[in-house]
């Protein structure tokens, strides 16, 4: 019988990756991010911060199991993702929420309502009234639900952001990984974000209570800076650990002053 | 330039030639374009057994997002195309057939009037307009459809959310066109034989109904209509294989999508028109 990630919650880590070089997306040949060794354990709450264009979406895309690394080995959930069978790797996708940058990338022909119906129709195979009692708390939560019948065309960039995070956690995922997730929002909804996030971090109700490992890429570090418990920078094509919040303070490193400068040059 | 400041002429270059004085850029261009055709080939090929795997392996996985998508595109495919299908059924019976049997009672050869309508209606131009119908209409529209997603990284997306873009793209789309291109063809035959028969009883042909109805039923095999169904079911999961193909098979940018769809359509006809000459053997082997 194989031992469930909760009885090593202690000695198994969530994403684990080791030497990993990330593979770039515009030259494939050329790899993004090389020699990353992150350990990702459970109930933490990283932020890595870095310069647009330097690999932040597809390192989460690869410590998703998205993507295949260049080389290296990367675990999930204490399981090597390259000795996996398509279904156990399935099983253990469902487990990771992702929300991609820019709008979130939903479906257009969709509403926002059938955006989030989607997952669970597709892997619970449950009739309509059971999806809608599951998505409903969700998009009330999220305050989505005056737009649940809107398709994504029609709404602006911060709403469609909001319904990309509601579709990430419709499942209920153990770790939820988010891709410079504030991008062009101003700053009341970036406080709603920050709280939220704080929220599922903690234990929100919407997850049962159940805490959420996060993992956020950003471009400007400060909403970050108190809300993060682990910090990491992608500095050049090198991954650059630095620990918690003191470690981050005490930090004089040159990127992290430009970091807490984009969003300023950006408007 | 008439002040004699002109501008440095660049010297034309000769093309190379080889020994026979042919241009060696000619058997570059022929290189490149039987290399481009074996790459559309090996990847059509692969994508086809992709989707075969995941039609055997996900065969009723997530029925009640899937067969809605199915009904989707039978109906999109299907029913909406019938109104078109219709016009060309009665063009046809009144170009083609009318016309036909209205020269072979002028020539007294009625009797091959069956013979000649399951030949070139049933076996031939049923099919082939059907297909090309809905090629024109939902092949191209698939080709956008999925080539934006891809763009946008929908696709992606899916992949994400554990859903299997094959699974939930491309298989509602075979089943769909197959099924559809089937239908459309049968009402096209239909249509097209009642029109032609009103053709020819409106130029006062003497042919009666009962007539004209036997010598298609003494014309028509059992062969006829299970490779009928084949060959259009063939149709559909060409045109949409290869549709889906071009749209996702690479990461398109938007400015692509036009020259892709473009390609699809190509790909699609030549595709059709072969699997059309393998059926004609098997015809006339019969």
């Amino acid at each position: 019988m194989k031992a469930t990630y909760e009885e090593h919650s202690d000695a198994v880590a969530i994403i684990e990756m080791t030497n990993v070089s990330v593979a770039a997306g515009d030259v494939p040949e050329r790899a993004a991010v090389v020699d990353v060794n992150w350990r990702v354990a459970l109930d933490e709450y990283w932020i890595v911060g870095a310069l647009p264009g330097s690999g932040k979406s597809r390192l989460l895309a690869t410590a998703a199991g998205l993507l295949r690394p260049f080389a290296g080995n990367r675990r999930l959930f204490g399981r090597e993702i390259e000795r996996l069978s398509e279904e156990e790797m399935l099983v253990l996708r469902l487990r990771v929420g992702l929300v991609f940058e820019d709008g979130g990338r939903l479906f257009n022909h969709l509403t926002i309502a059938e955006n989030l119906a989607l997952p669970i129709s597709y892997h619970r195979n449950c009739a309509p009234r059971e999806v809608e009692a599951r998505i409903g708390p969700v998009l009330e939560t999220l305050e989505l639900l005056p737009l649940a019948h809107q398709t994504p065309g029609r709404l602006n960039r911060s709403t469609r952001q909001r319904a990309s995070l509601a579709r990430a956690i419709v499942l209920k995922p153990e770790v939820l990984l988010l891709d410079n997730p504030l991008r062009g929002l101003d700053p009341q909804q970036i406080r709603w974000w920050v709280e939220f996030l704080g929220s599922l971090s903690n234990g929100h109700a919407i997850m049962d209570g159940r805490k959420v490992t996060l993992i956020v890429t950003c471009d400007d570090l400060r909403p970050w800076r108190d809300q993060g418990r682990q910090f990491a920078l992608l500095k050049g094509n090198r991954w650059l650990p630095l620990g918690g919040q003191a470690e981050l303070a005490e930090c004089t490193d040159p990127l992290l002053k430009e970091l807490s400068l984009m969003a300023s040059t950006e408007n | 330039m008439e002040n004699g400041s002109a501008l440095p002429v660049p010297a034309v270059e000769k093309p190379a030639l080889d020994e026979d004085g042919l241009p060696r850029e000619f058997f570059r261009l022929i290189g490149y374009h039987l290399l481009e055709i074996t790459r559309t080939v090996r990847g059509v090929g692969a994508f086809t057994l992709i989707t075969l795997g995941v039609a055997v392996t996900k065969f009723n996985v997530a029925s009640r997002v899937i067969h809605p998508l199915i009904r989707h595109q039978i109906y999109r495919s299907g029913l909406r195309l019938m109104p078109m299908i219709s016009f060309l059924a009665f063009a046809l019976g009144f170009v083609i057939i009318g016309q036909t049997v209205s020269l072979l009672s002028r020539v007294g050869a009625e009797h091959f009037t069956g013979t000649i309508m399951v030949t070139v209606v049933v076996r031939e131009l049923g099919p082939l307009i059907a297909a090309l119908v809905v090629l024109a209409r939902i092949g191209t529209a698939t080709v956008v459809e999925l080539g934006t997603a891809r763009a946008t990284g929908e696709v992606e997306a899916l992949e994400a959310l554990g859903i299997d873009p094959i699974h939930y793209l491309v298989l509602p789309r075979v089943i769909g066109l197959a099924l559809a291109i089937f239908s459309l063809t049968v009402y096209l035959i239909l249509g097209a034989l009642f029109s032609g028969y009103l053709f020819a009883f409106l130029h006062d042909i003497q042919l009666r109904p009962s007539d004209y109805f036997r010598q298609l039923a003494l014309a028509l095999t059992w062969q006829d209509f299970i490779l009928l169904a084949l060959k259009t079911g063939c149709f559909g999961i060409i045109i949409a294989i290869v549709s889906s193909y071009q749209g996702l098979a690479r990461a398109l940018r938007l400015e692509e999508v036009s020259s892709v769809t473009t390609r699809a359509v190509v790909n699609s006809v030549v595709a059709c028109v072969l699997l059309d000459a393998v059926f004609i053997v098997v015809y006339l082997v019969m």
